[in-house]
């Protein structure tokens, strides 16, 4: 039952005995994770981190705020660019640069927030959009920044360590991706959360009971431009080399899929969204190569499609996936998890 | 000093002159009534006092402030709370979270200090447990204890009603607009509501402004009444006063009515 028994219930960092528990295992799992499997699916677990970094600050915007962007793209691009660039250009240690450069991002959320505060919906889509859009153009024409050549990364040294390895690499983005998940997680649950929501479900209202829009929108940019920022500059760590041509309109779209797909208006939904997500997109690619079905997908494209069979058969699987998961369940996969959580609940009646 | 004073305050619409050179005041402490036919131009002077119209001309004088010109954020801030006509909640948030926001204003937990909630020590989360300990009282004087953890957007009607009241007595304003806090209620609901709105007044001390079409509850409630019709003034007075006015008595029964 709800019975509420004291007023801290709400407040208490774990809400049971049982989260405690499964908090504990997950950060055990994460500790040993990389000395289980291998260099390539430590490597994968680097991707899907920072890819959950960026959708649990998108979230905060869309889900949580009701306000779309387009261009979140754009800001993982100035995080990638800004670090690299602190780091060669200016010397900064890498986690100063790499803060730096977060908040390089959320003064350009932050700009970027001034017009949304006249725009809606798609309006608003269009507008990030072009932000999206026009911020790589910018980058590729500065020769500071590589220009359309791209940049590599410097050696990467934190606190007197060089890391290396994607295993290394590992303990560096994943307690990262954990305290922004948490911090999000927290934030929502407090007075700036509850902005957010309340500008999201019904805008006067908020504004009446005090809730100022322009700053909180505002703030819901920044907040969530500094999570793209910091994910991109580690993100440019993974790949090493980028280029302007990386941060296309396609990586926004994928931003927005994962939250959409993990479940709007919730922090654990865009996690389990931006891991499924990226973990398809990664081995899908290998589609091919799977006994049985790989050998089928190739027969039945040429059959239909071309002579030598539809090269890019795992976009067409992956948009599949995708439209099997929002007609079943709108919600996303948050939504799934509600739902069986309810259904054990009452189980067996 | 003027508590609440509204001074020739005109609302235009293109050539549509919803409200036409109105003024009156409210003196503290009492429930003041606003009635007049639909669209009479009631909820627009609403409106107009806590900034989501600015006023075409004239003024809002609250604790000798004038109002107009301000952001509907800065005024909540000063101390005017509302409720609507069609319910304003929100939606995807429990009837708890929902009164939480009318703590927004009393509440300084910022985006560090939020993000960093570790726990019930934190400064958030101290901040947290006080201001729902205000709201405890809140849904604890209207009977709200059974929804507490629900979506309000699943609610009936008249709970979603008492909520709304709620969110805006948790921002301990000391002036309520109430705009139309009875409408689609049963009559046993609207006992209720007459109910919470005395004690509100008598207790928390909390002058009200109201409108309402139910003209035995304003009646009832009232201090004094205002009466409008076409965005002017046609009557004020006592309950008594404004009941037998000619021009009230015209606008709502016609040319020829008579009681």
């Amino acid at each position: 039952m709800d019975m509420k028994r004291a007023y801290y219930e709400d407040v208490r960092f774990f809400s049971s005995g049982a989260v405690v528990f499964w908090f504990a295992a997950l950060i055990i799992a994460l500790g040993i994770y990389p000395f289980v499997f291998k260099n390539y699916y430590v490597y994968v677990a680097n991707y899907v981190a920072i890819n959950i970094m960026v959708v649990v600050g998108l979230n905060l915007l869309v889900g949580y705020t009701g306000q779309i962007s387009l261009g979140h793209a754009g800001f993982f691009a100035v995080g990638a660019y800004g670090t690299i660039a602190l780091m060669t250009q200016a010397h900064f240690p890498f986690l100063a640069a790499l803060i730096s450069a977060g908040f390089i991002a959320a003064i350009l959320g932050f700009l970027l927030g001034l017009p949304a505060l006249r725009l809606e919906g798609p309006y608003l889509a269009i507008a990030t959009l072009g932000f999206g859009v026009t911020i790589t153009q910018i980058i590729g024409k500065i020769d500071l920044l590589g220009g359309r050549q791209g940049l590599h990364a410097p050696d990467l040294i934190v606190l007197g360590r060089h890391l290396n390895t994607d295993r290394e690499f590992y303990f560096l983005v994943v307690p990262i991706t954990v305290l922004l998940v948490l911090f999000a997680r927290n934030l929502t649950k407090t007075k700036v959360g509850r902005a957010f929501v309340a500008i999201r479900d019904a805008e006067i209202a908020a504004e009446t009971i005090g809730v100022n829009l322009v700053m909180y929108k505002t703030l819901a940019f920044a907040i969530s431009a500094f999570y793209a920022g910091v994910a991109g500059g580690l993100y440019a760590f993974v790949l090493r080399f980028i280029d302007p041509e990386l941060f296309g309109l396609f990586m926004s779209i994928m931003f927005l899929t994962m939250a959409v797909v993990g479940g709007l208006g919730s922090v654990m939904g865009p996690v389990a969204g931006a891991m499924l997500l990226s973990w398809l997109d990664l081995e899908l690619r290998n589609i091919l190569s799977v006994p049985y079905l790989g050998q089928w997908l190739r027969q039945l494209s040429e059959q239909y499609f071309s002579l030598t069979g539809v090269s890019n058969i795992q976009f067409i699987v992956f948009g599949g996936i995708l439209i099997f998961i929002m007609i079943f369940e709108p919600l996303g996969l948050y939504g799934f998890w509600i739902r069986t959580k309810k259904y054990w609940k009452t189980w067996p009646f | 000093m003027t508590f609440f004073a509204v001074n020739g305050l005109s609302m235009r619409f293109g050539g549509l002159k919803a409200i036409d050179d109105v003024s009156f005041e409210v003196r503290e402490g009492e429930v003041y009534a606003l009635i007049g036919p639909n669209g009479a131009g009631k909820t627009t002077l609403f409106n107009c006092i806590n900034g989501i119209y600015p006023p075409t001309r004239g003024t809002v004088i609250f604790k000798d402030k004038n109002l107009c010109g301000k952001k509907p954020d800065r005024i909540a801030k000063i101390g005017i709370a509302r409720t609507f006509q069609n319910i304003e909640l929100f939606a995807h948030m429990n009837t708890m979270e929902n009164i939480m926001l009318g703590r927004h204003r009393f509440m300084k937990t910022g985006v560090f200090h939020g993000g960093l909630m570790w726990g019930r020590r934190s400064f958030a989360g101290k901040e947290e447990i006080r201001h729902r300990r205000k709201v405890e009282e809140i849904i604890d004087l209207l009977e709200l204890q059974s929804v507490r953890k629900n979506m309000v957007g699943g609610l009936p009607y008249g709970i979603q009603k008492k909520i709304e009241l709620g969110r805006a007595l948790a921002a301990e304003p000391s002036l309520l607009l109430l705009d139309e806090p009875c409408a689609g209620m049963n009559t046993e609901e609207k006992q209720d509501m007459i109910f919470w709105i005395r004690d509100i007044q008598d207790e928390l001390g909390i002058t009200i402004l109201l409108i309402e079409h139910d003209m035995n509850m304003v009646m009832d409630i009232s201090d004094r009444i205002l009466a409008i019709n076409f965005g002017q003034v046609i009557a004020e007075g006592t309950p008594d006063e404004v009941q037998r006015h000619p021009e009230v008595l015209k606008a709502y029964l016609g040319e020829d009515g008579t009681t």
